[in-house]
């Protein structure tokens, strides 16, 4: 239980932490249904909520996904609020339809929202009524993606959490296995499993898993790396299951991946001399990529608004691997635990900033005039008016960009905005 | 509950942030949680704006419940006003904000700003974007217009207000400039365009036009209405949405305003009625057309499809209730029963047993399309960035009918393509399969591999109707495999018809098989 409370522990405050509250312009953790509906290949993702839910979702994502969406929105009419018995008889006359419509599905989530949770609307006694109803052909769970709970990447924490009640127990003395947990794009997770493989650390289980069919078993011998650095509550849950937590950086750029990789080396007891040799090609690969890549990032400076919780890690990569100075470093929450090797590796000077009042932030953007700008949907164009090249951080979310082979890639994302504005003549 | 995969229109307060991001001086404090400042990135990202819409957020959590939202809005509506410094402050609730009864109509008037503040009611739970536009825009009308007009000079020239335009509007800006250019032309001054540019003070001046131009009913409607019962002020309810349309505007306009049309309409200088009839256009005849957007859209399209591309109209239908009474009416001038839904997935059966060779629709209909191999162009909101072309593009006005010539052919296999289609269809590099050569080598759904299995099985015999499956044949029917590869040598754009007009033919003759002679024999009963 000692990894546990470590989780738990009051956060320690000798970094000075920049807290605000204001306007967020950030997304809720509906958002998460964007990749997640496209990870698990049999789930489908049920939104219960309001007009505003379903617009939301299909204003970040629709243009992207021509295919059927494997996502859905119950809209909650007027009606529905006057009677909760009512309000629950309409949700399974929806979810009929829907499985009616799409046999195919063997996972549904009921994703909660904003408005659900203030009528109470008390989703995880639906599911396990229309479980008892659909089973054993669908299983179906839920959780809250709702904005008042959860900003944009906490949805996939929580989705998570809500998945893992599902994975079985593994054998209590069974062979120590490795758990990469957090939604990674199927290319990266096989360039991981070469990586492990080649180390000789298997068998490896990724988490969500491709098909709902395919959970991870979890257990006392499951040692788990995190993919990515906003996964706490899944973290806490599979600590309470046993599973043990390898800390490390997350795996952004040459020297991110490298530490990763050897968390798991380390717990799997690989010789020092092994491990450097598995990995040398795709680190030196990595840092080749780098390499062209700081000729437009080295000495640029730049401003992180608060997105993805990704921030503080990218930030340890541009610093560090190609030099670029930070001005401020804005993320929604700030997971001390979790992030504690990142903080480490962070330049002292530099401002954290966790949730946000939008209108001061952009003031202290505006005044610091930094060479990039990091932030959402809604502030990119505008900034760019002004003058700033800006990075859209959703993009972060929605591209390969963990390991050696991405890296380059993740820098040419921050890059090309420079190379560009440095292009056009108009 | 409505299960929804895709709706048209967003929740009422987005319809709200569409009038204020229109005009300049008014800013809209919304009582919301944090994941509704998603409705920012339609105006930075879909219309490209270089500029945040004026809405502040309160983005209240969870924690806040039960304690102190009230006072968020408060601190909010303050902040934003000295921030700001809007001539005006709209206030209201999204659908979260609305379930937790915050009043922030009477928190903001609490705040003694120096400005008119309108409270908006948006009930999330039963309305929508285009309500809550014109609900909004009919406030700040009520609010600010209340002083009557002085008595004008008389050797003035007439003058109008054009009344609808919004922020994420299809080809609002541009169908704007055009109806300006037109006004001109005839003598008439633009009073005040509004919502869109338009300052609180020219919403003020309102009263001071002779009549209005109602462009856009779905928005403008209401506010026309309670200027014609206030002062008087007459509505041109025309929507001059093709070259017809447009000469009837200019009419009715002339009318109101005691012009002269003659000159403008003999001067009208629009190639699209010579285009349309140039031999060239020949193929047009006839093509299946289904109509689906905003009523007022869809309507004026539906009337350019049949008489100025001489289209036949297979299928008419708007997703906005509000204006069924109007679609109803339309839809029977062409014979049609309109479908009236908000139902994407409603809409997509329709296409799917209709089987058009042409869809005009919105951006949703665009994916159903696209979906079923079938031509498709964009006529009416819900709008997507490839909406808001740099070029200028209206499709309202002398040019908006040229523009609309345009659009509606580019998906189209052109005339003498089309022939050549039908008579090689085994060119290895010439073939159906290959789209329109115009629009490169992904025109058109099929694929190699369909293409590959086309004559062994009844799947792909309709290679571009990839998602009409054997399946849609109608039940109890057998084509023989003669048939279906006489069928598959048919060219796609023409294909789905031939082969729901074999059925309806085989089935009214009672045949179980259907041979190639009676597919020939469809072909002469249905022979146009």
């Amino acid at each position: 239980m000692s990894e546990l409370a470590m989780l738990s522990a009051p956060q320690d405050e000798l970094r000075p932490v920049l807290r605000e509250r204001g306007q967020r312009e950030v997304f809720c953790g509906l958002t998460g249904i964007v990749w997640l509906h496209r990870k698990i290949q049999d789930a489908f993702f049920l939104v219960v909520g309001s007009r505003t839910c379903a617009h939301l979702i299909q204003s970040a994502a629709g243009v992207m996904v021509f295919a059927e969406p494997r996502f859905a929105t119950a809209i909650m009419e007027e009606r529905d609020l006057a009677g909760l018995a009512d309000a629950n008889e309409e949700l399974d006359r929806v979810v009929d339809r829907l499985l009616d419509r799409r046999p195919d599905i063997k996972l549904l989530f009921l994703v909660g929202s904003c408005p659900s949770e203030v009528i109470k609307l008390d989703l995880s006694r639906a599911a396990q009524r229309l479980s008892v109803k659909h089973s054993p052909k669908v299983r179906i769970l839920n959780y809250s993606g709702s904005g008042i709970e959860a900003t944009f990447t906490q949805g996939e924490d929580a989705c998570l959490v809500a998945m893992l009640p599902e994975a079985p127990p593994s054998a209590p003395d069974g062979e120590a296995s490795l758990l990469v947990v957090g939604t990674l794009p199927d290319i990266v997770e096989d360039q991981f499993n070469r990586l492990f493989e080649a180390l000789g650390i298997c068998p490896v289980q990724f988490f969500p898993p491709r098909q709902s069919s395919k959970m991870p078993s979890i257990g006392p011998n499951t040692k788990f790396l995190l993919a990515q650095p906003f996964l706490g509550e899944t973290a806490r849950s599979l600590i309470e299951r046993g599973a043990h937590h390898l800390p490390a950086l997350f795996p952004f750029g040459a020297e991110g991946t490298t530490h990763w990789l050897k968390a798991a080396a380390d717990a799997w007891k690989i010789p020092e001399m092994q491990f450097r040799a598995v990995i040398a090609p795709g680190r030196e690969r990595a840092k080749r990529a780098l390499e062209a890549q700081k000729v437009h990032l080295a000495g640029k400076s730049i401003f992180f608004f608060p997105d993805s919780q990704l921030e503080p890690s990218l930030a340890r990569f541009l610093a560090e691997e190609l030099d670029m100075k930070l001005v401020e470093v804005g993320t929604p929450y700030l997971n001390r635990q979790l992030l504690s090797a990142e903080l480490e590796h962070l330049p002292k000077d530099v401002t954290l900033s966790e949730g946000q009042d939008v209108d001061r932030q952009l003031d202290r953007c505006r005044a610091a005039r930094p060479d990039l700008v990091v932030c959402g949907l809604g502030l990119a164009n505008p900034l760019e008016m002004e003058g700033l090249s800006t990075k859209w951080s959703i993009e972060l979310v929605f591209s390969p960009v963990h390991g050696f082979d991405c890296a380059g890639d993740l820098a040419n994302l921050f890059a090309r905005p420079l190379f560009r504005r440095s292009v056009l003549k108009v | 509950m409505q299960l929804t995969v895709w709706t048209y229109e967003g929740p009422p307060h987005v319809g709200a942030m569409r009038i204020a991001t229109a005009m300049k001086g008014v800013h809209f404090v919304l009582h919301a949680p944090q994941g509704d400042t998603y409705a920012d990135l339609l105006f930075t990202m879909i219309e490209r704006r270089g500029e945040r819409p004026p809405v502040t957020f309160t983005t209240f959590q969870a924690r806040d419940l039960g304690t102190d939202t009230a006072e968020i809005f408060k601190t909010a509506a303050s902040d934003a006003f000295a921030r700001f410094a809007p001539e005006v402050m709209l206030v209201g609730a999204s659908c979260t904000a609305e379930l937790i009864q915050d009043d922030p109509g009477g928190l903001a008037r609490a705040l003694n700003l120096p400005v008119p503040i309108i409270a908006l009611e948006l009930p999330s739970y039963q309305k929508k974007e285009n309500w809550g536009a014109s609900e909004t825009f009919y406030q700040l009308v009520r609010t600010l217009a209340t002083a009557p007009a002085q008595p004008k000079a008389k050797a003035a020239s007439p003058s109008c207000n054009i009344l609808g335009a919004t922020a994420l509007g299809f080809r609002h800006r541009d169908d704007v400039i055009e109806i300006t250019k037109l006004l001109d032309q005839l003598g008439i001054d633009v009073n005040v365009a509004a919502p869109m540019g338009a300052t609180v003070e020219d919403i003020r001046r309102l009263p001071e036009a002779d009549f209005n131009v109602v462009l856009y009913p779905e928005i403008a409607d209401s506010a026309a209405r309670w200027l014609e019962k206030q002062y008087g002020q007459k509505a041109v309810h025309t929507i001059p949405m093709g070259f017809q349309a447009t000469c009837d505007f200019i009419e009715e306009v002339a009318a109101l305003a005691g012009v002269d049309p003659t000159s403008v309409l003999t001067q009208h200088g629009s190639r699209m009625p010579w285009w349309a009839r140039s031999v060239d256009s020949n193929y047009l005849t006839g093509k299946r057309v289904f109509v689906f957007g905003d009523a007022s859209h869809a309507i004026a399209a539906a009337r350019v499809a049949k008489e100025e591309m001489g289209f036949e109209v297979v299928g008419l239908g708007c997703y906005n209730r509000e204006f069924a009474r109007e679609m109803r009416a339309a839809a029977a001038n062409y014979g049609l029963e309109a479908l009236i839904t908000d139902d994407y997935l409603m809409v997509e059966q329709t296409i799917a047993t209709l089987q058009p060779e042409l869809v005009l629709g919105t951006q949703m209909e665009r994916h159903i399309a696209k979906r079923l191999g079938v031509p498709c162009a964009v006529i009416s909101a819900p709008v997507h960035v490839q909406d808001f072309p740099a070029r200028y593009a209206p499709v309202m006005g002398f040019e908006g009918a040229n523009v609309l010539f345009d659009t509606w052919v580019h998906p189209l296999v052109m005339g003498l393509e089309e022939h050549l289609l039908t008579m090689f269809r085994d060119d290895f590099e010439f073939n159906d399969a290959a789209g329109p050569s115009h629009l490169g080598s992904k025109g058109h759904a099929p694929s190699a591999q369909t293409r590959q299995s086309e004559s062994e099985t009844l799947i792909s015999v309709a290679p571009a109707m990839a998602a009409q499956e054997p399946s849609d044949t109608l039940s109890g029917l057998i084509w023989s495999p003669e048939a279906s590869k006489e069928l598959s040598k048919i060219p796609f754009f023409v294909r789905g018809k031939a082969k729901r007009n074999t059925e309806r033919y085989a089935s009214e003759q009672g045949l179980e098989i259907i041979s190639i002679e009676a597919l020939y024999d469809a072909k002469s009963h249905f022979a146009r």
